[in-house]
């Protein structure tokens, strides 16, 4: 029978792993922002769970707003990331240090 | 209900298989498409939690806009797909250790310590004639109408965002400047000398 | 008489102030003419004094002159108690002292050091005199250690001199550990009544007695025999008792002079004194008399044998002169103190008197001190011989002179002494004293004969100088051979027998050997007649034959004996090994055990570990912790997670 605990778990692995993905990643940048993306998805994931559970529409909403928002934040983004590969010729992480925090 | 149980399991971990992929895969194009996997599962589950409005907005929009969008600029930049295939960090033990222990720990609270999955688990039943779509039509533009009124507008500002982000001018690039020219003077172009007429011979 | 006290104390600081600060200025002979002004005055007031209170029947005085300090009930003051048993020793010391400074213009007249030293005895008369006249613990530890100062600058006086440095050190650090246990048993003392002054601390001694103290828990000792050990093993430091002895053999690196002041007559008798003084204790403590006898007998009988094998003519007088301190020891062990203080002041002019001839033959024989090089100078220098000889007939207690009437009475008192019962103690002290006189006359006759007579063992330009030294050298010792000889019939009744002490010394019925001597006595004639009937006497003839057996009929005889006894040598003259204890052991235990302390305690763990190592390990920590901050956001976006996941585990799991 499959219930709340069975989606709530799927979305907990899948924020896990996106977490991994954007610590662990040396590669290039847009892993980093396909990470955010699986993030949001568990984040998604878990108020139609909830939704559905409690038998409210308002989470289904939320998430609604979570598309476009992420939407607007990947087109950004890209924005930025093809500024950057302009100037810097590359997207290897390491190699965009120039920022410290 | 076992059929159910069945393909949730499947796509889940299809879903997450491709997930896996798209982190740990080395050619970027790769993780791209995993991610369209990714998601194209992940709507699915939302079908069989009986929100099939999200999850064809999820296909449409997601994949249909954001991906093609991601696909778009993994092409369009030169990545360096020999550099990309880089070792593993230092971090990876330990990064990966703090996943694991996080997803245990997710896992204590969600389901092995919770007390509202002894008592009911399940989702609550859709009464007849439900239409997600109906019920959610009916909310968004009533009660979260002026958060509908702002989404737009954030849409609009990641437009005009995005385009100034990456507007540029390039040198020799011969284009038109529609101002200039409406700002134009006569005096600017045209200058009358007076001349004596020269005598025919 | 307050007025004399203050002047007797204060005319020899006075004069020391001003030779010492402004010697230069008032060249050598204002330094000498001022030291000795004082010193005179000292010693004729002194003897005024003594007039008063002996002749004149003048009460004891204590009085307190200046009150330094009050703090919880204690008082510290500086106060002066003068009785009879004072009166005798500002005598002995003044004139000693006076017959010393006289002395000194000669002994040192090319010396560079001139006026300093005039100031240096001046002030060591000051501070014995401030410690015989103390009426306080408080000033008695001050002259003890002031005292010890001046021996200590004096020993030194020759700075450059390395040996010279190595033995006022040694001197001033054997003193030390005697002073460790002096400032303990004056601790003890203010613990157990409360004072400081005398007056308070006899009056209570009796309470004192009554008292246990358990210093290790668990085993309770008498309160008054633990500070009366603790106070004599102050005067074995000052007095040079075994083992604290090793200090004065050495000091005699100082200028003959203060040999003769300090190591004979005056400081060195400050241990006897201080004990005699402190009766009214001792007599309360069986256990601590027998340990003053059996440390007196060891040091009375040992140290005379180690005279016998020395060389240089100032170390055989110091050998002598541990012997007799050992003798007047015994006689404070024999609750005979009286004999005690008569034989410290009849040793004092012939001892001073000893010193100060040899140091004479030392001018003549131009600074040459090894008696194997002498021999034959009674032709040369007939008033140091005889002086000399009157000193050494003194010195083995030849019948009637001073020496023969303090020694002979004191070994009776020890033979009497049965009150400590008829076991290893009462023998061990009798038989050392007894056969320490064969010793002492051996060694001293040996000497004699060795120096003055037999063969003329010098080089001949030294032969060519030997003349007698000038007057202010000889008139000393001449007028120290006086009381050498005659000092003794005059005095022995009164002193011993005649109640001269009066309430300085109290000694209780059940030990009083004098009393029961003078129940016997029939005046210095009867003594001096039946002196061929003692042991004594033969004993010393016997030595004296010895000496001139081996020294001047058969001069070859005692290498041979040196040869067949060479192992009973070799202990005699490395002195039974005690320096190469002290030096080896002790000292250089200590120096390791610092060393140790330097370089493993405070270079290692408290420089390195705890100092630096506190430093390196923050430097080192720092060193690892500066690598989170890396700079990339996302490294602090996992640190960040691993702070979530770290609260989690804690929220789930330890709550």
């Amino acid at each position: 029978m499959i219930g709340l605990q069975h989606y709530l778990v799927v979305s907990a692995m899948l924020f896990v792993l996106s977490l991994a993905g954007i610590v662990l990643n040396r590669r290039n940048l847009i892993l980093l922002l396909m990470c955010i993306e699986l993030m949001l998805l568990a984040v998604n994931f878990n108020f139609i769970a909830f939704s559905r559970y409690l038998g409210d529409e308002t989470g289904q909403v939320f998430v609604f707003f979570i598309l476009t928002v992420a939407a607007a934040e990947a087109a950004i983004g890209l924005a930025i990331l093809v500024v950057l590969f302009r100037n810097r010729r590359s997207i290897a992480v390491q190699e965009l240090n120039t920022l410290k925090g | 209900m076992l059929i159910q149980s069945i393909l949730f399991y499947v796509f889940a971990g299809v879903m997450f298989a491709a997930a896996l992929g798209v982190v740990f895969s080395r050619n970027p194009v790769h993780s791209v498409m995993l991610l369209v996997l990714t998601f194209f599962n992940a709507a699915i589950l939302w079908l069989m939690a009986e929100a099939e409005f999200l999850a064809i907005v999820l296909v449409l929009v997601y994949v249909g806009a954001v991906m093609v969008l991601f696909l778009f600029v993994v092409m369009m930049l030169d990545v360096d797909v020999e550099a990309a295939k880089r070792g593993v960090s230092r971090y990876a033990p330990l990064g990966v250790g703090v996943a694991l222990l996080m997803v245990v720990e997710l896992i204590q609270v969600i389901w092995l310590r919770s007390r509202i999955v002894e008592t009911a688990g399940g989702f609550m039943p859709t009464p007849e004639g439900y239409s997600n779509t109906k019920a959610l039509g009916a909310v968004l533009y009533t009660e979260h109408v002026y958060a509908f009124e702002i989404a737009a507008v954030i849409l609009l500002l990641a437009i005009v965002a995005a385009i100034t982000l990456t507007m540029r001018k390039r040198p020799g690039l011969k284009v038109q400047d529609i101002a200039a020219q409406v700002a134009v003077r006569a005096e600017d172009r045209v200058r009358i000398v007076k001349m004596n007429a020269e005598k025919k011979q | 008489m307050y007025g004399y006290y203050l002047i007797i104390v204060l005319a020899p600081l006075l004069a020391a102030i001003i030779a010492g600060l402004a010697g230069k200025q008032i060249g050598r002979a204002g330094a000498h003419w001022v030291t000795i002004a004082g010193v005179g005055t000292a010693c004729v007031l002194s003897l005024l004094v003594l007039r008063n209170l002996f002749w004149g029947g003048a009460e004891s005085e204590n009085i307190s002159v200046y009150t330094w300090a009050v703090t919880d009930g204690l008082r510290m003051e500086v106060g002066f108690l003068v009785d009879r048993l004072t009166a005798l020793m500002m005598c002995v010391v003044t004139f000693v002292s006076l017959m010393v400074h006289i002395y000194t213009i000669g002994y040192m007249h090319d010396d560079p050091g001139y006026q300093r030293f005039f100031s240096y005895i001046s002030l060591f008369t000051f501070s014995m005199l401030m410690l015989v006249m103390s009426n306080n613990f408080l000033q008695l530890f001050f002259g003890w250690e002031a005292v010890g100062l001046v021996s200590y600058l004096l020993i030194g006086f020759w700075f450059k001199r390395e040996s010279a440095i190595f033995a006022n050190l040694k001197a001033f650090l054997v003193n030390r550990v005697g002073d460790f246990g002096f400032i303990l048993g004056i601790a003890g003392v203010v613990t157990f009544t409360g004072s400081l002054d005398y007056a308070e601390v006899f009056a209570s001694a009796d309470a004192v007695a009554a008292q246990n103290i358990e210093v290790i828990a668990g085993t309770p000792w008498n309160a008054m025999t633990l500070i009366c050990i603790l106070l004599f093993i102050g005067a074995m430091g000052k007095s040079a008792q075994a083992p604290l002895h090793v200090w004065l053999p050495d000091s005699m690196e100082g200028p003959t002079p203060i040999s003769a002041l300090i190591h004979a007559a005056t400081m060195v008798t400050a241990g006897i004194f201080m004990v005699a003084r402190m009766s009214p204790l001792f007599e309360l403590s069986t256990t601590a008399l027998a340990v003053v006898i059996v440390i007196g007998s060891i040091t009375a009988f040992f140290m005379g044998l180690l005279g016998i094998v020395q060389n240089d003519i100032k170390r055989v007088i110091a050998y002598s002169t541990l012997s007799q301190l050992g003798y007047m020891t015994v006689a404070l062990g024999a609750s005979a103190y009286s004999a005690a203080i008569f034989h410290l002041m009849t040793h004092a002019f012939f001892k001073a008197l000893l010193f100060l001839a040899a140091g004479s033959v030392i001018i003549a024989m131009h600074h040459e001190q090894d008696i194997r090089k002498m021999g034959g100078i009674r032709k040369y220098m007939p008033i140091t011989y005889w002086t000399a000889l009157v000193g050494s007939l003194a010195l083995i207690g030849f019948p009637g002179s001073s020496g023969f009437f303090s020694k002979d009475l004191l070994i009776e008192a020890v033979r009497e002494s049965h009150w400590h019962g008829q076991g290893a103690v009462y023998w061990i002290s009798y038989l050392s004293v007894l056969l320490g006189v064969f010793v002492t006359a051996l060694y001293s006759f040996r000497m004699f004969f060795l120096v003055f007579h037999g063969e003329e063992r010098m080089d001949a330009a030294t032969r060519s100088h030997l003349h007698e030294t000038p007057a202010v050298v000889t008139v000393p010792l001449v007028l120290l051979a006086i009381p050498s000889a005659i000092i003794g019939w005059f005095t022995v009744g009164p002193v011993l027998f005649g109640d001269y002490f009066g309430d300085a010394i109290q000694v209780h019925s059940a030990h009083d050997v004098l009393k029961h001597m003078g129940d016997a006595w029939h005046g210095s004639f009867a003594l001096l007649t039946h002196a061929v009937l003692t042991p004594v006497f033969w004993l010393a003839a016997a030595g004296v034959f010895t000496a001139w057996f081996l020294y001047m009929h058969r001069p070859d005889l005692p290498a041979t004996i040196r040869r067949k006894l060479s192992g009973l040598y070799t202990l005699l003259d490395r002195k039974y090994y005690f320096d190469d204890l002290y030096i080896k052991g002790f000292a250089a235990g200590g120096r390791s055990f610092g060393k140790f302390l330097w370089q493993k305690g405070d270079e290692f763990i408290i420089d390195g570990l705890m100092v630096n190592g506190t430093a390196r390990s923050v430097g080192r920590l720092a060193g690892v912790m500066r690598q989170i901050q890396t700079g990339y956001l996302y490294t602090y976006a996992f640190a960040m997670i691993i702070g979530l996941t770290m609260l989690l585990a804690w929220l789930i799991w330890l709550r």
